[in-house]
């Protein structure tokens, strides 16, 4: 069984069709990076695996569960994929420490000392203990996301989401963050990248899904979309970002 | 003229008491006034239109109406409404006072309502869905993320609303209620000393409402540093 499956998914806004007849799935371990134009859908399409995003066709299906279903239990499915957001979204009236202890409490029941233990090891890992009594605000973007990554692992999830993780970062901020995902990736993790990042596709992918006006125009293992994409638009894509 | 200061200071122990009721009705209409204008707010940013269009119509018919015509409405309707629910026989006795307090957080409400309606829309949606993606539910995201954020936002806001109300609550004085401007009026009306009376009045609100003002304009400039 995949961990997440998507199944024909499309939506509109209004008349606007925004993603079109989506079908791929990620495997359990699995890391799959989508890329693509900008307005192509690839965030939209992320955003819908945890429900952020409703949709009006299709279906998708996380670790069994059909998303949009109606006896799903959204905050519950919710609290088992991490997420983290091209804008970092940490919640700047509270400390590092009490952002990822938040969720741990309130969600998933944990006594305020075992989550602040968990929280302390995340921070350790990702190399931000020392900032552990700072605001969001008194940290540099890379580390903010760093902060965020650490966020979405404490609540042990079965699966991480990344919506362009990267593209808010100063240049010299980037590697920070990819070095923690890459890590990641290499421990096992599930993990869906919305990300321009082609090195670290190079690096750590399972798979490319190249998406263009709202299709999944390639679907393909790192290999071969590197080596041999077959669609004319994949191909003048790559071209574009990769000529530098 | 001859202008009589003793009058103001023999009376003050009775104008204290009357200060006292003005602090007392601003401070607990404010409260309340914040308590239930927040969810109104939060019903007027619903997605349920019928929740969405009773806070409107509420919100617009009380910032439609003058406030003094709220307080004669809320004196002969407050017995009549508590008779309903209670099924009494006769009206029960409220008193002006208690009746100015509910009129006030009432009318308040639709005033705090919008100023927390703005400040929940300034909050980035990121915010609303990293709260999500995290698994807290509705009540948790407003409860926890949303609202402390557009009430630290608004706080200097909020708090210019509140110096207004300080000023307005002097409006009780129309259903004779002994605020501090109803305890001056009786002595100044018993004793004819009107123009000592107003005079120091009005003096000691322009004192606290200015003084009161510069303070929120520091804090003002205190948050936009943090933010």
């Amino acid at each position: 069984m995949p961990m997440i499956e998507f199944k024909s998914v499309s939506k509109w806004y209004g008349s606007f069709q925004v993603l079109k007849d989506c079908t791929t799935k990620v495997e359990k371990g699995e890391v799959v990076v989508v890329c693509g134009p900008s307005g192509s859908g690839k965030s939209t399409l992320i955003k819908c695996v945890n429900a952020l995003e409703p949709f009006q066709q299709g279906e998708i299906v996380v670790n069994g569960q059909s998303v949009g279903d109606k006896a799903t239990n959204l905050p519950q499915l919710r609290s088992k994929i991490g997420m983290v957001f091209q804008h970092f979204e940490l919640f700047p009236h509270m400390t590092v420490i009490e952002n990822l202890n938040l969720a741990q409490v309130k969600v998933l029941g944990r006594g305020t000392e075992e989550a602040t233990e968990k929280s302390r090891m995340l921070l350790k890992r990702v190399g931000m203990i020392d900032h552990a009594p700072k605001f969001p605000g008194q940290l540099s973007g890379g580390q903010q996301q760093r902060v965020a990554i650490a966020r979405g692992l404490a609540m042990d999830p079965i699966a991480m989401l990344f919506d362009e993780p990267t593209s808010a970062l100063d240049p010299e901020m980037i590697n920070e963050v990819l070095d923690v995902m890459v890590e990641l990736a290499h421990e096992g993790m599930t993990m869906m990248c919305v990300t321009h990042e082609m090195g670290f596709a190079r690096k750590v992918a399972h798979r490319v899904i190249f998406m263009d006006r709202g299709e999944i125009v390639e679907d393909a293992t790192k290999d071969e979309f590197f080596g041999t994409p077959r669609s004319e638009r994949a191909q003048l894509f790559l071209s574009k970002i990769l000529q530098h | 003229m001859n202008f009589d200061i003793s009058i103001i200071t023999n009376s003050l122990p009775y104008l204290w008491k009357g200060f006292q009721y003005t602090l007392e009705l601003t401070v607990i209409s404010a409260a309340g006034g914040l308590f239930f204008g927040t969810l109104l707010a939060l019903a007027r940013l619903s997605s349920i239109k019928g929740l969405q269009m009773t806070a409107a119509g509420y919100v617009n018919l009380m910032r439609s109406i003058p406030l003094v015509l709220v307080i004669f409405w809320f004196f002969f309707l407050v017995p009549l409404i508590l008779q309903a629910i209670t099924g009494a026989e006769r009206p029960p006795q409220v008193g002006a006072e208690r009746t100015a307090i509910i009129t006030f957080i009432m009318f308040e409400a639709a005033y705090f309502c919008e100023i927390m309606r703005a400040g929940i829309q300034s909050i980035p949606r990121g915010q609303i869905h990293s709260s999500y993606a995290l698994g807290l539910n509705y009540s948790q995201t407003m409860r926890l993320v949303i609202l402390p954020q557009a009430f630290r936002n608004m706080l200097p806001v909020l708090l210019t609303q509140t110096i207004i109300l300080f000023q307005d609550t002097s409006l009780v004085y129309v259903i004779s209620a002994t605020d501090f401007v109803g305890a001056a009026a009786k002595i100044a009306q018993r004793d004819s000393k009107l123009v000592e009376m107003y005079l120091f009045v009005a003096l000691v609100y322009f004192i606290l409402c200015f003084s009161l003002s510069l303070a929120v304009k520091q804090l003002q400039q205190k948050i936009a540093v943090i933010r």
